[in-house]
């Protein structure tokens, strides 16, 4: 494999890295080689121990087993400053940035090599070079909690080429991007890799593998399962790869058979909890036995959007119609008697109660009336019985009905809440991010379910970040920016690009 | 009319500053994500170990270094808990108000010469008296800025520099991304535990020395309650002043300047009520904290430390 890098030498080698977690072999000897200038696509599924294995790299994490070779000598790395020392930086999902101080004081947080007495001038001109040299776009004075993701990464990035990153370590970097900014960190990756940096991408995502890589490398289960060319490979056979089978891109589903309306919202308009607009007039309408789609990159208004419907945030202008009914400002107790079900983005925090057992979260919804309520007094023996049946026909694997939730994988408990509002729903299902954070055959069985649902007559509005999502399991897509949505479109119809364009705040050209 | 301008101004700024030094200890304190709520208790051990000491050495010196070890020992026992043992804050800063409290008022009792029956209760020790600045404390109404004690001096000293320090230097920025992200602070190489033991240890020296200031100064002696709940105060100032050294003045004048004018009111032999009078300080702190929580609903940023309380513990699965 070395015969053909006569000019390229590896400058990171990792070698029989095994790291334990409580109850999880993360890595197990996993070797990994980096060359100057080139990148590296690190390939698997959640929980394959990709980030483990990087965040070993980074110092974040220490190995149990193996050691770690820098440009041939090894090194001992036990925290982010040692890493960085070798020259080695990563960008991690959950940016490492603190939201109420400026680019400039974020860059130089943590330095010792800075004066004492910090020169915040000098330090924005260096800035303002290194964002000139990558064209960046950054300004050195903004706070970081008032600019978009994007930025914010571009931040990330131009922090560690600060402090003299020759390893860029990105993980999952486009999960928040739409495409075009994806591609222009494409763009900022090679310009850096042509320079003799190198870089490693951690992802689960195919065609970003194909688009930015020169090599790959496919963990599963914590375990190196193979090394490849990007050049060498296609998504297919890389996919079989990381799952250990083939994936079905595609959902089967039958044509859309659209009845009366169930959800309509005329320019509605809401705050967020800083007190901007979150949602600038957004009109829609969703019938029965139709899945409509919202696409976007989070924090454009999604949020608020799921919440004004639910009624668990207030419409500050416009209207909200449900079933036919009225429904702006009424409290999330009547939306539900109306039939809405809700699955909300953040399941643990909003979609549990963690300490409660499995059947009392299932019996959540329908405790209030008979036959599980009688006179006011719950009756334990109906809600267990209740509980198994759906527990069955959910297929949740728990140990028993009355086992805490939070005990569940994030899947069982996904399954859980979807069991639950399923049961409950009869007009309207508001599902946000149903399959986030789910493996291939959980996220498969979610994508049933929704569509299930559709074909029994109720209407679902879909909020996804995922496009490919979208476009198998939705028939209508509408895309959100900054609280507007910029156009809607027939699935059948829709393409990527045109997709991005309007993520991107461009609106749908007219008369298409 | 000067003459009384030039009174309720001296008194103010008397009363003021031990409010200054531990509202600008809690602030680095809270600054770091550490919330001490053994205020009052540090005040009254600062307050009775340096008078303790003055009485029986006549060194003020010795005894502001008496009153700034009591507090290093006490925030250092705060800081174990809530960081090493990643205890309830809460919980910790009370118990040890509480133990402070009772303490202090033990050793009232106890310290005393056997003349007074062991009592600190009555006497006399040495204290900080005001030094002119010449030509300066001549001027009229302002003059009074320039003949206080050497404590209050120090306090003129004290607020740039911690402004400074916070907005300018590099350990600055280090203690407010601390208290802000401590995730990205530790990814960044900064050691968060250490900080956070640094400034709640700094922060309770300076609370001592604002108790030590009490009874060195502004009221010499040792009475049982002579902070007069002031440790209280001290948290509804550092959110008065949202965490920024330079406005802790404002705050502390504030509340100087009532107690001033509650004083003079009562010297004038005013009809409304003492106790009425005395009450004075706390409602404002309540009307203050009602003010400042509605501002921060209206625009969040004007927020405290955003891992204010909460103990921080690396992310490994």
């Amino acid at each position: 494999m070395k015969n053909d890098q006569n000019e390229k030498y590896p400058i990171v080698e990792m070698i029989g890295i095994t790291k334990q977690f409580p109850g999880v072999l993360a890595n197990d000897t996993v070797d990994l080689e980096l060359f100057s200038g080139e990148v590296l696509a690190l390939l698997g599924e959640n929980g394959a121990g990709k980030s483990t294995l990087m965040n070993i790299l980074a110092g974040l994490y220490r190995a149990d087993k193996g050691k770690i070779l820098i440009k041939g000598e090894e090194a001992e790395i036990n925290s982010p400053k040692d890493a960085m020392k070798y020259g080695i930086g990563m960008v991690h999902q959950n940016f490492k940035l603190v939201p109420t101080m400026s680019v400039a004081e974020n860059v130089v947080l943590g330095l010792d090599s800075e004066n004492f007495v910090l020169d915040l001038q000098k330090v924005s001109s260096r800035i303002k070079e290194i964002s000139n040299h990558y064209n960046l776009k950054v300004d050195p004075g903004s706070i970081i909690w008032q600019m978009s993701v994007g930025e914010q990464q571009r931040v990330e990035i131009l922090k560690l080429i600060y402090r003299g990153a020759e390893v860029l370590i990105l993980d999952e970097p486009t999960a928040v991007l739409t495409p075009q900014e994806s591609g222009e960190l494409n763009r900022i990756v090679k310009q850096m890799t042509g320079e003799g940096k190198s870089a490693i991408f951690i992802t689960h995502k195919m065609d970003e593998v194909m688009e930015f890589s020169d090599w790959v490398r496919v963990l599963q289960k914590g375990k190196l399962v193979s090394v490849v060319r990007t050049q060498d490979t296609s998504p297919k056979e890389l996919s079989r790869m990381m799952v250990g089978r083939d994936v079905l891109f595609r959902v089967e589903k039958k044509k859309a058979n659209p009845g009366e309306v169930v959800l309509e919202l005329e320019n509605v308009k809401a705050m967020n909890d800083k007190g901007l607009e979150a949602l600038k007039g957004i009109s829609f309408s969703l019938r029965r036995g139709e899945i409509l789609g919202i696409a976007g990159v989070a924090g454009n208004g999604q949020r608020e959007l799921t919440e004004v419907i639910t009624g668990l945030h207030k419409v500050t202008e416009g209207r909200v119609i449900i079933g036919g009914k009225d429904m702006t400002n009424k409290s999330p107790l009547e939306v539900i008697k109306s039939g809405v079900s809700h699955i909300p983005s953040d399941r643990v925090a909003m979609g549990i109660v963690g300490d409660m057992s499995v059947a009392n979260n299932l019996a959540m919804k329908e405790y209030r009336k008979a036959p599980l309520t009688q006179h006011g007094i719950l009756n334990p023996g109906r809600i267990l019985e209740m509980a198994k049946k759906m527990i069955s026909s959910f297929m949740i694997s728990t140990p028993a009905p009355y086992t805490s939730v939070k005990f569940l994988s994030g899947g069982n408990i996904q399954k859980t809440i979807l069991a639950r509002e399923i049961g409950a729903c009869s007009t309207l299902l508001v599902a946000a991010y149903p399959a986030r954070g789910l493996d291939v055959g959980a996220t498969e069985s979610v994508r049933k379910e929704m569509i299930a649902e559709r074909d029994g007559g109720k209407g679902v509005l879909l909020v996804s970040e995922d496009l490919e999502e979208l476009m198998s399991v939705s028939d209508r897509i509408a895309v959100m920016n900054e609280g507007r949505i910029m156009g809607i479109v027939d699935s059948a119809e829709a393409d990527i690009e045109s997709l991005g364009l309007m993520m991107a705040g461009v609106p749908m050209e007219k008369g298409k | 009319m000067i003459a009384l301008l030039a009174s309720i101004l001296a008194i103010t700024l008397r009363a003021g500053t031990s409010l200054i030094y531990a509202t600008i200890g809690e602030i680095y304190t809270e600054r770091s994500g550490i919330l001490n709520l053994g205020l009052e208790g540090m005040m009254l051990m600062g307050a009775v170990s340096a008078f303790a000491t003055v009485y029986y050495t006549g060194s003020l010196l010795l005894a502001l270094l008496v009153a700034m070890l009591t507090g290093v020992v006490l925030s250092s026992i705060h800081a174990f808990l809530s960081i090493t043992m990643r205890a309830n804050q809460v919980v910790s800063g009370l118990s040890i108000t509480l133990f402070g409290t009772g303490f202090a008022s033990f050793l009232g009792q106890r310290l005393g010469p056997e003349s007074n029956g062991h009592y600190l209760i009555g006497l006399i020790g040495n204290k900080f008296t005001p030094v002119k600045i010449p030509f300066l404390s001549n001027l009229p109404v302002l003059g009074a800025l320039f003949n206080q004690d050497i404590l209050t001096y120090i306090v003129y000293l004290i607020i740039p520099a911690a402004w400074f320090f916070m907005y300018k230097t590099r350990a600055g920025l280090n203690l407010r991304a601390v208290g802000e992200s401590p995730q990205t602070a530790d990814a960044m190489g900064i050691n968060v535990s250490k900080v956070r033991y640094i400034y709640t240890i700094l922060g309770g020296t300076l609370v001592a020395l604002g108790g030590a200031h009490l009874s060195l100064s502004y009221a010499p002696g040792w009475t049982d309650n002579i902070t007069g709940g002031r440790g209280w105060i001290v948290i509804a100032l550092v959110i008065f002043s949202m965490w920024n050294p330079s406005r802790a003045i404002w705050g502390a004048l504030l509340f100087g300047g009532i107690n001033a004018i509650q004083f003079r009111l009562q010297a004038t032999g005013t009809t409304i009520s003492a106790p009425l009078l005395n009450m004075l300080p706390y409602i404002v702190t309540i009307v203050v904290l009602v003010l400042m929580t509605w501002i921060e609903t209206m625009n969040k940023k004007v927020g405290a430390p955003e891992a204010l309380a909460v103990p921080y513990m690396r992310g490994e699965k």
